[in-house]
């Protein structure tokens, strides 16, 4: 039998650990939608990288599975990544003409 | 001069600049295929003044010794030789219809490989040989051809066989739409993209004849005359369309739809720059 005493102190101590787990929830799942909207702008731009897509399924599968750090690192990489992508486009958009044989 | 005019001359000589400055601008920037060709073809005849310019079409072959040798050994038993004659019979069969592939091309499709792609005015698009056989089909009621390998690969291989030796004679009619169409190609060639940040002339431009990992880079100059092709790397035949996908996945880039006008138009500049030298297709590459 758990005394009164032990109730209130387990309660405090899982209450913040369970406030962090659904704040890393929520926030590997705004990461996420982060990265999936700049994708989503590097497939328009004709200039995927699979790499991309593959860090997009691989925080997906990990957000699925309740590895939330994980789901967070992978939607920061393909952040990272499709964002990359757009820059080249963007860059590219002036700079072939620099490579251009005249 | 007097002090008082010297400002306004100064104005002057400032404004002109300027205007000769935008004018040198848009000279740089307008649309001149036959200009860009002779300026490629230059660019690949001083680089490699050892190779004779018909040799270009034969790809990595024209920059290797050790590699030709290989190539001619193989050239006994080309591995095209089966899709030359699919495609044969593919061309000779007809379609529910009763018409064949003949009666879609001029001079019934043999010897004409050379003249694609050709932008066609009607349809305000650029048309490559696949997409003139993927037409025909559709247009006969016929299901079309996967873009990439197989059917299409054999009857590309077939008519490019008919061709060998013909020289590349792709124009590029004064029409906003073919201009547009070639300059969108010529950008994509040499746009860099993908996670290696890789243009196709990173490879085919800046570094033919050096190795890639075990592979010797081939010309740009050319290129296109050898398609279809054999890879060894693929294990069998392969479409121009095929081989530019393969380009976009090799830099580590997602390719295009097999359907992407932006193949044919790239297609269009890399043949139009080839005019001149000969149809060698179908090739075979490691």
């Amino acid at each position: 039998m758990i005394s009164a005493f032990a109730r209130v102190v387990l309660v405090f101590l899982l209450l913040p650990g369970s406030a962090a787990l659904a704040a890393n929830a929520q926030e590997a799942n705004d990461a996420y939608a982060a990265a999936k909207a700049l994708s989503d702008k590097a497939a328009a731009n004709k200039n995927q990288w699979p790499a991309t897509a593959t860090a997009l399924a691989a925080a997906k599968a990990a957000s699925e599975a309740g590895r939330t750090d994980e789901a967070l690192a992978k939607a920061k990489e393909a952040e990272a990544l499709a964002r990359a992508s757009i820059d080249q486009t963007e860059r590219e958009k002036t700079a072939w003409k620099d490579a251009v044989i005249r | 001069m007097s002090a008082r005019h010297a400002p306004a001359a100064g104005l002057a000589l400032v404004l002109g600049l300027a205007v000769c400055g935008i004018a040198g601008a848009r000279a740089a920037d307008a649309v001149d295929p036959k200009a860009d060709m002779k300026a490629f073809q230059a660019y690949f005849y001083e680089k490699f003044p050892n190779v004779k310019h018909e040799d270009f079409v034969n790809g990595p072959y024209s920059m290797d010794e050790g590699m030709r040798k290989q190539w001619e050994e193989k050239e006994e038993f080309p591995p095209y030789d089966f899709a030359v004659e699919k495609g044969k019979e593919l061309f000779e069969t007809p379609f529910k219809n009763g018409k064949t592939f003949a009666d879609c091309f001029e001079n019934g499709g043999i010897g004409v490989r050379q003249t694609y792609p050709r932008f066609d005015a009607k349809l305000g698009e650029v048309v490559t040989l696949e997409y003139a056989v993927n037409r025909c089909l559709t247009e006969n009621g016929e299901t079309p051809y996967s873009y990439v390998k197989d059917d299409m690969a054999a009857v590309t291989a077939y008519m490019a066989f008919t061709s060998r030796g013909k020289p590349f004679a792709i124009t590029v009619p004064d029409d906003p739409r073919a201009l547009a169409a070639y300059e969108a190609g010529k950008q994509y060639f040499y746009t860099r993209r993908g996670q290696l940040n890789f243009s196709c002339a990173s490879c085919h431009v800046q570094n033919p004849g050096r190795r890639i990992r075990a592979e010797v880079l081939a010309p740009a100059l050319g290129i296109t005359a050898a398609l279809p092709i054999y890879r060894s790397e693929w294990g069998g035949m392969g479409t121009a369309t095929r081989r530019y996908m393969s380009c976009n996945s090799q830099v580590r880039g997602t390719p295009l739809a097999p359907d992407d006008p932006l193949y044919r138009d790239v297609d269009y500049f890399l043949s139009f720059m080839s005019n001149g030298l000969p149809i060698s297709g179908p090739g075979a590459r490691p």
